[in-house]
């Protein structure tokens, strides 16, 4: 076309042909390989959750068997945490932008990062693979001795897909980690780190040392399964309780490996459209990693009725609230950083102010669980699912769509629609809440999670056919990007380095980038987000 | 552990041959590397954490259990595997000595080998407790057969869990050989100089931290029945 | 009052409004700082909107007065959350002593109960008013929970471990029981209905039920057939210790330790013998893994229970009040027996 016009070169057009995409080690390239893959993981995920919608819309179970219902809601849910949440943010947008705003020309290991993609991919396939045979049907948990001695569907299939899409999660984050370290720009100090590298810095020590121990616990459950070995056997002593505590080891502080990404991503776009400094640097920096290390000790909150002692109930009910307070903090910073700011109301950054609303809903209502009294009524009850789809879509989501949107121009050097960007913005909000908010009132009346038909009660049936035309409508919204964001890259017009006027290494350099980021290294002399010359001076 | 190595393994295109274009400098290539073998460890140790935690809850509730189960756990094999293992950490150590010094290839490819030789013979005696155990019904599942019937459901959680631990160690020592060997190839070609021997420094690491998993996992499975 | 509004399911339990009251405050709280959090939001973004182009905000970057604001007052408000949550929790997990037992089993896919004078309900639970219930609960192969959203109370059943919860419904009517933990299949078909009944109507209901025994006929009997009377002799001659007295005292084991003898402690004794052996005595009593079913081990609990304090000698066949047994209600069913 005509780009080719002296054109400077960049990372799209440096090189040509399949093999420069897929042998690439470019950490630019790697982030559109995993944008594409968890694209595609996250449409499969829907139709899960489409399906599982249609049948709640009657009490009865009338549009699929419950074998067929009990596989949609385990591969929506595998399908979500394990390929769409877990390397949402961190694999794409994180891939693209922890070097750039370092100032360094790659990840540490660029064929270890290459490897993880494959390593997802290898993983993702298994998964499908194993859905495609017949699908699986013990719940995204795989709760023991179900999964080990009662289940007949594709297991083991399934679980070694997640053990080896483990291993690149934890290659991700083992690459972020010794980057941030190692490869900063000169000038560059701890404190000068945009908040997206402290949140992903955060994260990736959750990835380092939490996915280590889901991988080993679900090669036990392998073991068990495939050799009769027995771990969790309650026939030969073994305890199914411990196969719960082992696995939310890992999957508790997953939580925040999905959501501290988020934040991350929140950070900057609230900075870059207030035009302002994120209110308390530091503090927003220290509480992620504050999230991480409390999000550890707080995994026995899943287990509040699995007769564990009153004691250790105890102890991690009041862990599980102590993890709320940097939580807090992060929400009333952002909230400060708007006044006196100047405020453009962009598509990302309705996504950013969405996130901001939600998961302060998804955040408290967390505490309504973490309070054992309460628990032991709202426990595996459609409460537990509105409160984590708030934190999951309320705030994941809807950072990953905005980061997407933020960095868009960055990632491809065009402009999309914005108009539509801000339908869609709204389309989302209003679709997610109209989906999950009656859920909450569901799960307080009663309805327990994973019921493939529920009895007629009051009020039950009416909430949930809110809840599935909410799903249409979030549908359609999370739909539209794909359109407008894939048209904008072959028609829209040129973005610039800077399109929205913000700070940041990144915007300092072409859109899109060359393919070592930066003409020259950078060196850094101002902390983040310093939009006036007072700002430079801190 | 392959793709570490390979990844640092990577020929740079300009300045130093062995800088790769996206590290300023050697030293800051070096410090990536022995750092990020760093991060990989504390990685694996949770890795192992997983099972160690299964051993600590099963222990504490069945600690009669464990102290006959193990007592089927040959002593002298497991010491002299210890010895074997304790001396390849050793030779290892030689071996990045010998690299960091930039003795010559000859040199530091006898050390790289003789490492591999005691692995090799830590992992045959291994196949032979392994063997034994399966002649002796002592692999859990439907064929577990243990002597004393007290103890015949619950021995197959110790069992359980001494093949996974032992396994997953004599995994790692696989993965390590073969790294060995890539390793010995390359120092024959006389690639590790005192100025870069960054493979081999992070390698040692690794073999330690192997080593290391070995030294708790010898007195936990093998030791307990002493103190009856 | 909660009770008419649509959010709420019918309070039917001494808890429900305890846990309703603490739930609206959680709701308040949540209300608060959303509202909250939304306004300040949208206020800031309209009144300090962009105006030209290339406004930049003011140079303001934080405030430690507060931070130290919004770190401490959340934490007062979580610690009050907490301490109001777990006192509750207290209260609504210590079973008092007079509550009647009923053992629970869970199984793909129903829920048997079976009543200390041998009544057995499947998907069904017969309870009377104003007397705190303590359910037993073990399960035959996976887990499952036991959830009455109207007596806000749930607790799982474990496959190998017994655990307990207890309520007492405070109104007569039939509530809604679910298995709120995944179970395969069926899971949404293991439902059922608890029916609460005045003290009186729920004596009528006892008397018409079919009963073949009560559960410490049933245990004696199993004790028997097992074989496990020959070494738990009356006296201390059996090669096992005595199991007279046992239940709720404290047992010395050959570690030294001492353990309270309870549901839990009956269960493991049973299935894995060696893992706590009683003092003096050595590890000779095989395992009855596999063996005995979970309906068994609750009537072997219940009958070891009622040697708790019955003088008479086992399979004497009189029903005890064991200590935890239902005292009034269980005395007057066996006298009309």
């Amino acid at each position: 076309m005509e780009a080719s016009i002296a054109k400077p070169t960049n990372y799209l057009n440096a090189t040509h042909g399949a093999a420069s995409w897929f042998l690439t080690k470019d950490h630019k390239r790697i982030a559109l390989l995993y944008l594409i893959s968890v694209s595609i993981f996250f449409l499969m995920g829907g139709v899960f959750a489409s399906l599982i919608r249609l049948e709640l819309l009657t009490p009865a179970g009338d549009f699929v068997s419950s074998e067929t219902y009990n596989k949609f809601f385990t591969m929506h849910g595998v399908m979500m945490v394990f390929f769409f949440l877990i390397p949402s943010i961190p694999a794409t947008l994180g891939n693209f932008l922890v070097p750039m705003m370092i100032g360094a020309k790659d990840l540490a290991f660029p064929r270890i990062n290459l490897l993880s993609w494959y390593i997802y991919l290898v993983g993702g396939l298994m998964a499908v693979s194993a859905m495609v045979m017949g699908g699986v049907d013990t719940g995204w948990t795989f709760y023991t001795p179900y999964s080990t001695a009662v289940s007949n569907t594709h297991v083991v299939m399934t679980g070694v897909g997640i053990f080896i899409a483990g291993f690149s999660s934890i290659l991700t984050g083992f690459n972020f980690i010794v980057t941030i370290h190692t490869m900063r720009a000169p000038g560059m100090t701890w404190m000068r780190l945009p908040l997206f590298i402290w949140a992903h810095y955060a994260a990736s020590l959750i990835m380092i040392m939490g996915t280590p121990v889901i991988a080993v616990t679900l090669l036990m459950v392998v073991l068990e399964r495939v050799l009769h070995f027995g771990f969790f056997d309650p026939t030969r002593g073994g305890d199914p309780v411990l196969y719960q505590h082992l696995f939310w080891f890992y999957s508790h502080p997953a939580v925040y490996i999905m959501v501290l990404p988020g934040m991350g991503v929140i950070s900057e776009l609230i900075a870059g459209f207030s035009r302002k400094p994120v209110f308390g640097y530091s503090f927003v920096a220290v509480s992620s990693l504050g999230i991480a290390f409390v999000g550890f000790l707080v995994w026995g909150h899943h287990m509040f009725t699995s007769s564990q002692s009153i004691y250790a109930g105890l102890i991690f009910s009041f862990l599980s609230y102590l993890v709320a307070i940097p939580s807090a903090i992060k929400v009333f910073n952002w909230t400060a950083t708007l006044y006196k700011g100047s405020i453009s109301w962009e598509s990302p950054m309705l996504y950013a102010m969405g996130f901001i609303g939600l998961f302060t809903i998804g955040g408290l209502t967390g505490l309504f669980l973490s309070a054992i009294g309460l628990d032991l009524h709202l426990h595996d009850g459609y409460f537990v699912v509105a409160h984590f789809h708030y934190v999951m879509v309320g705030g994941t989501l809807l950072a990953y769509l905005g980061g997407l949107h933020f960095w868009w121009p960055k990632i491809t050097g065009k402009l999309y629609y914005e108009p539509f960007a801000k339908v869609s913005a709204v389309i989302v909000f209003v679709g997610f809440n109209l989906t999950f908010f009656p859920q909450f009132i569901l799960g307080y009346m009663g309805m327990p999670r994973r019921y493939h038909q529920y009895p007629e009660i009051d009020g039950w049936q009416v909430l949930n056919v809110l809840s599935t035309a909410g799903a249409s409508i979030l549908a359609l919204g999370v739909i539209l990007p794909a359109f407008y964001l894939t048209y904008s890259w072959f028609k829209g017009p040129p973005a610039g380095p800077n399109p929205w006027g913000v700070t940041g290494l990144e915007w300092e350099t072409a859109s899109p980038p060359p393919t070592a980021n930066f003409e020259e290294t950078p060196i850094v002399t101002r902390p983040p987000y310093a939009f006036t010359n007072e700002d430079a001076h801190v | 552990m392959s793709e570490v190595h390979a990844a640092l393994a990577d020929h740079g295109h300009e300045h130093h041959p062995r800088l790769q274009h996206h590290f300023d400098s050697l030293e800051q290539q070096l410090y990536a590397s022995t750092f990020g073998m760093w991060v990989f460890l504390v990685t694996e140790v949770l890795f192992f954490g997983g099972l160690f935690m299964a051993y600590i809850v099963y222990r504490i509730w069945y600690p009669d259990m464990f102290v006959h189960a193990s007592s089927h756990l040959s002593v002298p094999l497991g010491t002299f595997n210890t010895a074997v293992l304790i001396g390849s950490s050793l030779t290892m150590a030689y071996a990045v000595n010998a690299a960091q010094r930039g003795a010559r290839p000859r040199e530091q490819v006898i050390w790289l080998f003789g490492t591999m030789v005691l692995g090799a013979i830590f992992l045959g005696v291994k196949v032979i407790e392994y063997m034994d155990k399966i002649t002796h019904h002592l692999v859990p599942g439907p064929n577990f057969h243990f002597e004393d019937p007290a103890y015949q459901a619950t021995a197959q959680i110790y069992y359980s869990l001494y093949f996974a631990l032992t396994g997953l160690h004599a995994s790692h020592m696989i993965v390590g050989m073969v790294i060995l060997a890539i390793l010995a190839y390359k120092a024959a070609k006389g690639q590790f100089t005192a100025e870069w021997y960054t493979p081999v420094e992070i390698m040692g690491l690794y073999w330690h931290f192997v080593d290391l998993v070995w030294i708790f996992l010898f007195p936990l499975l093998y030791l307990i029945g002493g103190a009856h | 009052m909660l009770s008419y509004l649509p959010f709420f399911p019918p309070q039917g339990s001494t808890h429900a409004a305890s846990v309703d009251a603490l739930y609206v405050f959680f709701v308040a709280v949540t209300a608060f700082f959303s509202v909250l959090i939304a306004t300040l939001i949208i206020v800031f973004a309209v009144r300090f909107r962009r105006r030209s182009p290339d406004e930049v905000g003011a140079p303001i970057h934080g405030s430690l007065v507060l931070e130290l604001t919004w770190t401490f007052i959340p934490l007062v408000i979580a610690m009050v959350m907490f301490v109001w949550g777990a006192s509750l929790y207290f209260q609504i997990t210590t079973p008092p002593s007079n509550a009647m037992e009923v053992y629970v089993v869970g199984k793909r896919w129903m829920w048997k109960a079976q009543h200390v004078t041998g009544q057995r309900e499947i998907n069904e639970l017969h309870v009377p008013v104003g007397q705190p219930v303590k359910l037993i609960i073990g399960s035959e192969d996976v887990l499952h929970a036991y959830w009455v959203p109207a007596f806000r109370m749930k607790m799982d059943a474990v496959p190998g471990r017994t655990t307990t919860m207890w309520f007492e419904a405070s109104k007569a009517g039939t509530y809604q029981l679910f298995c709120a933990e995944y179970c395969g299949m069926s899971h949404s078909r293991m439902i059922g209905m608890v029916t609460a009944l005045e003290p009186a109507a729920f004596q009528t209901w006892l008397a018409g039920g079919k009963s073949t025994g009560t559960m410490a006929d049933l245990g004696a009997k199993v004790f028997t057939d097992l074989g496990c009377s020959t070494c738990h002799m009356d006296s201390a001659q059996g090669r096992g210790p005595s199991l007279k007295g046992v239940f709720g005292s404290q047992v010395t084991l050959a570690s030294g330790d001492k353990i309270t003898a309870d549901e839990a402690y009956v269960r493991e004794s049973i299935l894995t013998p060696t893992a706590k052996m009683v003092a003096g005595f050595p590890p000779l009593m095989p395992t009855f893994q596999g063996v005995v079913s979970e309906e068994q081990i609750a009537q072997l609990t219940a009958y070891v229970k009622s040697l708790a304090t019955a003088p008479a000698a086992p399979g004497a066949g009189t029903p005890a009040p064991a200590p935890g047994g239902a005292p009034a209600a269980g005395t007057t069913q066996a006298a009309a027996h």
